[in-house]
């Protein structure tokens, strides 16, 4: 298979000279995208549902239509995919509606240290409010979430799975398929966080059958400020709006309301329109090249990068096995924030820190790592770049004493 | 590469690697202050001991890079048994010489102005400062 070659596509790496390996906090955005939401402020910027003239008429059929293609791009209905400001929103959605009113004491909810913030502090609110346990999965010695260990802490008191498809630092793909069978098996809800995995992988919440499922617009090529929650009709159904106001009302009296339908009762306020047009418009953008071509194209970078940080001397990668684009290492003895210097001056784009992710930083024993994720756009002359900046750091902070 | 080794003294490897009034005293004739950054890790704690209006005492701890930790050495050098109103004078032009604000150049800053090209390098601006905003707050709290 041929290496994409897609820079061109993407203005900020026209205008800078800049090697981009920060996609798994931020995807950068390209031309369609953005001239998507261009033409939504130009041509018809005005609001959804409520205008009784053709603009807004053209404004609600783009947001619906939005809707419409992205719920297809990962297999749901219509009904079940709700516009949120970004998956942290999606999944404090279920912990604060559906958890809150569906734990109490005694009931067990299963999470990771793998998980991102927004997928494991909405959970901790929630059973510190219901009396409700979390328990943790014990991750394996290379960090992963595996069905056995999972096995080991599912029991008759699990009420909700709360796991990640792909880890935000290790890149690791959690086994899903069996672990929801199981949980399923025990009667538990699965709410999945696939931030990592949309941009990446084709999601079918049908094959999967996880009962929710969350991801944001923007690691995937699409617009800041837009998310989407995925859920089963029937639990969206039973679930009450998390936020009451404009638009998600059906009938209003003095002293009760009644709401509309979901996805709609979820959507109170003026959405973010060019922000879900902009996301449709991402996942034409995704689907035309194939996430096929994608994740090969990301594995070979990846593989290359690996190999030649292995051969480095000096420098600790955390998952050498991961499957994903997604690189977490240090310079041995080096803070990631000096060395993140470094990078910078060749305007080599990369995260430190604990990446959203203190607990599992904590599990691999760090103050905080430096990741390195590769996407569609980079190519093999970034992982030349990122590779001769690695061993150029390394000289330089022994050298200086580190 | 100019800027960055410029950034990395000896003043700031030394002070990093030979950190000067490092621990703190379980002593209440101090006042603790500390600082965090959550973004990156960042984990500072100053403790500060004042009498007569005289900084008697300045003791730190904590966690992080080479900048911050080396920043807090250094303040701890500087601004120890100097009058608590020359201290805070220092301190807030080290702060603006960090930020690329005006500052008073005849301040004689001694081993903070290896700190001056951090200008150059304003994501590590909240490196360098941490320690000296929990000196300030410490010292601001007694006077």
């Amino acid at each position: 298979m041929e290496p994409l070659e897609l820079k061109n596509d993407f203005p900020v790496l026209n205008e800078t000279d800049t090697v981009y390996l920060d996609t798994a906090a931020s995807s950068l955005t390209p031309t369609s995208v953005i001239e998507r939401m261009d033409e939504y402020y130009r041509h018809y910027p005005v609001n959804v549902h409520r205008g009784v003239y053709n603009l807004s008429f053209r404004a609600t059929s783009m947001y619906e239509n939005a809707r419409r293609e992205i719920a297809a791009f990962i297999n749901a209905s219509f009904e079940e995919t709700v516009f949120t400001r970004g998956a942290s929103s999606a999944l404090n959605l279920v912990a604060l509606t559906y958890g809150m009113a569906n734990l109490g004491p005694g009931d067990e909810v299963i999470v990771s240290e793998l998980e991102h913030h927004s997928h494991v502090l909405p959970w901790q609110q929630v059973a510190k409010r219901t009396g409700a346990t979390l328990v943790y999965v014990p991750l394996d010695e290379a960090g992963r979430i595996t069905t056995d260990n999972f096995r080991s802490v599912l029991s008759e008191k699990t009420k909700i799975v709360a796991l990640t498809y792909i880890s935000n630092v290790m890149g690791y793909e959690t086994p899903l398929e069996p672990i929801i069978a199981l949980a399923h098996e025990k009667g538990a809800i699965v709410s999945i966080d696939a931030a990592q995995a949309a941009p990446h992988r084709t999601i079918d919440v049908k094959t999967l059958d996880c009962d929710f499922l969350a991801f944001s617009g923007h690691k995937m090529c699409g617009p800041t400020g837009i998310g989407v929650l995925y859920g089963k009709k029937a639990l969206l159904d039973n679930m009450d709006p998390l936020e009451y106001g404009g638009d998600m009302n059906d009938n209003v009296e003095k002293f009760d309301v009644t709401v509309k339908d979901t996805p709609y009762k979820f959507e109170t306020g003026t959405p973010p329109i060019a922000e879900a047009i902009g996301l449709a418009e991402a996942v034409r953008y995704l689907k035309k090249i194939g996430f096929e071509k994608i994740i090969a194209h990301e594995k070979r970078l990846k593989d290359q990068a690996i190999k030649q940080l292995s051969a480095i001397d000096g420098i600790t990668v955390y998952n050498p096995t991961t499957e994903t684009g997604i690189i977490a290492f240090n310079l041995d003895g080096v803070h990631p924030h000096d060395a993140i210097t470094f990078f910078d001056e060749d305007n080599i784009a990369m995260r430190a820190g604990h990446h959203c992710a203190q607990l599992l930083i904590r599990f691999l024993n760090v103050a905080a790592t430096l990741r390195a994720s590769f996407y569609l756009y980079n190519t093999d002359a970034d992982v030349k770049r990122f590779i001769k900046n690695v061993k150029e750091a390394r000289e330089f902070f022994t050298s200086v004493g580190f | 590469m100019r800027n960055l080794k410029t950034l990395y003294r000896q003043i700031i490897m030394d002070h990093y690697k030979n950190p000067r009034n490092k621990g703190l005293f379980d002593d209440e004739d101090y006042v603790t202050e500390h600082i965090k950054n959550p973004s990156c890790g960042d984990d500072v704690t100053v403790q500060t001991k004042i009498e007569d209006g005289v900084v008697k005492d300045i003791r730190h701890d904590g966690s992080g890079c080479s900048i911050c930790c080396s920043s807090a050495s250094v303040l701890s050098v500087l601004l120890k048994n100097r009058k608590t109103s020359d201290a805070l004078e220092l301190t807030t032009n080290y702060l603006s010489m960090l930020s690329n604000q005006p500052y008073d150049a005849e301040v004689e800053l001694e081993d903070a102005w290896a700190y001056e090209g951090i200008k150059d390098f304003p994501a590590r601006i909240k490196c360098a400062s941490i320690a000296w905003m929990a000196f300030e707050n410490s010292v601001k709290k007694q006077v």
